[in-house]
C-alpha cells in the first residue's frame, strides 16, 4: 500500500503537487514578504532563531495531534496536560528528584492521560472531543490542586540551557521537533501502523473487518500524543524557567488550528504531515509579525483565529474550482 | 445533493418525546439523596434561605446550558458558551458604564450573544469547518477580544435597578429563579409543542432524513447556535448583576459544568433526544455536589477536577445507555 501511496506521489502531474499544497502556504509566502518589506530586521538570523523556538514546542504539539486528527478525532487536553507534566516536573525536581526520574513521572501521567483518551475514544467509541474536554478539565484540575495557583521556581538551570543552546548555529529545541517530525514521518509513511492511521479516519469498521486490531491502533495514537507532550514539557520548562498550571492553557487551539491550516481535513483520513509544519510556521511567523507591531497577545489570538478562516475558505474555494474544472 | 431515482422513503414524523420518565426519576431519585445526605451533615442545608441559593446558582448554570442544549440535540455542539458569556458582559458592562441605561448594557449583551451565535452558524454552515472546530476557535477569539477590551480592568459598581436582576426578590424567591422558570418553560414548550422544536430532534437523530423531509437544516441550525449565544447573553446579564462586576475571566470555568449539566440531565452526545427539563435537573445535581463539597471543607482547587471526573463519567453513562439503543 505504501507502495502505491509513492508510486502515484512520484508519477502524479505538477497540477496534483500543487493541488496538495494548503492554502495556507500563500498566506505565509505573502507575510513574509510584507513583515521583510515592513521590517528589514525580520530576515535577520536573530529573528530566524525566534521564530524556530516560537515552533518548535508547537510542532511537538501539532505533530501528533495531526495523527489524531487523521483518525478523525481531536485532543482538547494537550494544553492542559503540558501544563501538568510541567508542574510535575518542576514540583518533582524542586522535592530533589533527579531529572530522569522526574521526566519519567511525567511520562507516566501523560501515558495515564493517553490511556484514558485512548481507551474511551478507540474502544469504547465515545466523541473524542467531549472526552478529551474532560480529560483536560481532570489535568487543568490536577496542576491547580498539585500548585494550589501559585507558579513554581527556582529548580535546575539545565532545562534553560538546554533551551538555549545550539548545535551548528541550530536551536537545540529545533532539532529536537525535527528528530519528533522525521520520527513521526517514517510512523506514518514507512509503516503498517502508518496506513492503519489513515485507514481508521477513512473506514474502521473496513479496517476491522479485515482482521486488524483497529481499536488497539486509535489508542495508540491517543498514547503517543499524550506521550510526545509529556516530553515537550521539557521544551516549555526550558523557555519559561517555571512552570504555571494554567501556562500552556491554549496550546491546543494552535496546535489543532496549525494542523486544519496545514490541510488536514477532520473527514476521511486526509492529510499530510509536512503541512502541519507549513502551519505551525505560519502561526509563529504571524505571532512573530504581531509582536513587532506591538499587538497584545490577547489580540494575537484573534489573529490566529482569523488566519485560520481565511485559510479554510481559500481551500474551500480552491476545492470547487477544481471540482468544476474536472 | 444527492439525486434520488427511487421514490422517496416515507419519512415519519418525530414521534412524541422518547419515553424519558425513568431518566427524569432516576434524577430526581438522585437530587433526593443527595439532599438526604446534605441536610444530615448540616442542619443549615434544609434552610428556605440555603435551598433558595442553591436554586438560584442553578439558575445561571441553567441558563448557561439551556442553548447548549438545543445544539446538542440537533447534534452539534457549542464550545463557545463560556467566552461568549464573558464577552457579552464585559461588553454590556462598560455599555452601562458609559451610558448609565441598563437597557443599553441588555441591549449590548444579547446583541453581543446572538452575533457571536450567527457567526458561529456562519462557519459552520458557509466555511464548513465542524462545528467542535468552529466554536472552539470561537471561544479563543471572543475569549481574546474580551480581554483586549478590558485591558486588565475590571468594571463593577451598578445601579441598584440593574443589580435587581441578580440578588433581587420577586414574591420571596431571587429573580435569576424566575427567569430560569420563564426560560426553561419557553424552551421546553418550543422542544415539544412547535414544528420547529421537533425538527430539532429530527435534525440530531438523522440529517440525512431532515434534509430529505425539507427541512432547512442549514437555517435551523444557525437559528441555534442563535439561541445558544442569546441565553449566553441573558446568562451574562445575570452575572454581572449577581456579581456587581465584569472582567474577563468570569465566563471560561462555566463550560465543564454547562457541558456537565447537559450529559447529567440525560441529553445525549449523539443528538436526537434529551429536553430542557432534565438540563435543569442535571443543572440542580451539579450545583448540590459543589455544595457538597463545600459542606465536606474540600478545598474550591477541587472543583475543576471533579467537573472534569463528572464529564467523563458522563460520557460514559451516555454511552452505556445509547448503546443498548444504537446497536
Amino acid at each position: 500500500m505504501t507502495d502505491q501511496i509513492v508510486h502515484a506521489a512520484l508519477t502524479a502531474p505538477a497540477a496534483a503537487l500543487l493541488r496538495r499544497i494548503p492554502g495556507v502556504t500563500f498566506i505565509l509566502v505573502g507575510m513574509i514578504v510584507v513583515f521583510a518589506i515592513g521590517n528589514p530586521r525580520f530576515l535577520s538570523a536573530v529573528n530566524f532563531t525566534n521564530i524556530g523556538l516560537q515552533s518548535s514546542l508547537l510542532l511537538m504539539l501539532a505533530l501528533p495531534m495531526t495523527l489524531i486528527i487523521l483518525t478523525a478525532g481531536l485532543d482538547l487536553s494537550v494544553g492542559a496536560l503540558l501544563g501538568l507534566c510541567g508542574v510535575v516536573i518542576a514540583e518533582l525536581l524542586v522535592a530533589g528528584w533527579g531529572l530522569p526520574a522526574s521526566v519519567a513521572a511525567a511520562m507516566l501521567v501523560g501515558l495515564v492521560a493517553g490511556a484514558v483518551n485512548g481507551v474511551l475514544v478507540g474502544y469504547l467509541g465515545l466523541p473524542a472531543f467531549v472526552v478529551t474536554l474532560g480529560t483536560m478539565g481532570l489535568c487543568e484540575g490536577l496542576s491547580l490542586v498539585i500548585t494550589n495557583g501559585d507558579p513554581i521556581g527556582g529548580f535546575t538551570p539545565a532545562l534553560e540551557n538546554f533551551y538555549r543552546s545550539t548545535v551548528f548555529a541550530v536551536p537545540t529545541p529545533v532539532l529536537v521537533a525535527a528528530l519528533v517530525y522525521g520520527l513521526l514521518s517514517l510512523l506514518l509513511y514507512r509503516t503498517r501502523f502508518g496506513n492503519y492511521v489513515f485507514a481508521i479516519g477513512g473506514n474502521k469498521d473496513a479496517l476491522h473487518l479485515a482482521g486488524i486490531n483497529a481499536n488497539l491502533v486509535h489508542t495508540g495514537v491517543y498514547l503517543l500524543c499524550s506521550l510526545t507532550v509529556a516530553l515537550s514539557a521539557l521544551l516549555l520548562l526550558g523557555r519559561t524557567n517555571s512552570a504555571h498550571p494554567s501556562v500552556a492553557v491554549g496550546m491546543e487551539f494552535e496546535a489543532i488550528a496549525a494542523v486544519v491550516l496545514g490541510g488536514t481535513s477532520f473527514e476521511k483520513g486526509q492529510g499530510w504531515l509536512f503541512g502541519t509544519v507549513l502551519g505551525v510556521l505560519a502561526i509563529s511567523v504571524l505571532r512573530n509579525g504581531l509582536n513587532v507591531l506591538s499587538v497584545e497577545p490577547s489580540l494575537q489570538v484573534v489573529c490566529v483565529g482569523l488566519l485560520l478562516i481565511t485559510a479554510l475558505l481559500i481551500d474551500r474555494n480552491r476545492k470547487q474550482a477544481s471540482q468544476n474544472g474536472a | 445533493m444527492t439525486t434520488m431515482d427511487s421514490p422517496a422513503p416515507v419519512i415519519r414524523r418525530p414521534q412524541q418525546l422518547a419515553p424519558g420518565t425513568v431518566a427524569v426519576v432516576v434524577r430526581l431519585g438522585l437530587i433526593a439523596c443527595i439532599a438526604v445526605l446534605l441536610s444530615s451533615l448540616s442542619p443549615t442545608f434544609a434552610t428556605t434561605d440555603n435551598l433558595l441559593n442553591i436554586l438560584r446558582q442553578a439558575s445561571l448554570l441553567f441558563l448557561v446550558a439551556s442553548g447548549l442544549t438545543l445544539v446538542i440535540i440537533a447534534g452539534g455542539l457549542d464550545l463557545s458558551i463560556g467566552a461568549n458569556l464573558t464577552l457579552c458582559a464585559c461588553l454590556s458592562a462598560a455599555a452601562i458604564k458609559a451610558t448609565s441605561q441598563p437597557t443599553a448594557g441588555i441591549a449590548v449583551a444579547l446583541g453581543c450573544g446572538v452575533l457571536v451565535g450567527l457567526t458561529n452558524g456562519v462557519l459552520i454552515n458557509r466555511v464548513k469547518i465542524p462545528p467542535f472546530l468552529a466554536t472552539f476557535g470561537m471561544l479563543w477569539v471572543a475569549q481574546g477580544i474580551a480581554y483586549w477590551f478590558m485591558a486588565g480592568q475590571v468594571v463593577y459598581g451598578f445601579s441598584p435597578a440593574f443589580r435587581f436582576f441578580g440578588s433581587g426578590f420577586w414574591l420571596g424567591v431571587p429573580v435569576p429563579i424566575w427567569v430560569m422558570l420563564v426560560t426553561g418553560a419557553c424552551g421546553v414548550i418550543f422542544l415539544s409543542r412547535t414544528t420547529i422544536g421537533r425538527e430539532v430532534y429530527l435534525m440530531g437523530a438523522n440529517e440525512a432524513a431532515a434534509v430529505l423531509s425539507g427541512i432547512p437544516v442549514a437555517r435551523r441550525r444557525t437559528l441555534l447556535y442563535m439561541v445558544s449565544g442569546l441565553m449566553a447573553g441573558l446568562a451574562a446579564l445575570i452575572y454581572v448583576a449577581r456579581l456587581n462586576a465584569a472582567e474577563p475571566g468570569i465566563g471560561e470555568p462555566l463550560l465543564l459544568p454547562a457541558i456537565a449539566a447537559v450529559l447529567v440531565g440525560g441529553t445525549s452526545l449523539f443528538g436526537g433526544s434529551g429536553g430542557l427539563f432534565r438540563t435543569l435537573l442535571g443543572a440542580t445535581i451539579l450545583t448540590l455536589i459543589v455544595n457538597a463539597l463545600n459542606l465536606l471543607n474540600v478545598s474550591a482547587t477541587w472543583h475543576p477536577f471533579v467537573t472534569g471526573a463528572i464529564v467523563v463519567l458522563a460520557v460514559l453513562a451516555d454511552a452505556a445507555v445509547n448503546r443498548g439503543a444504537r446497536r
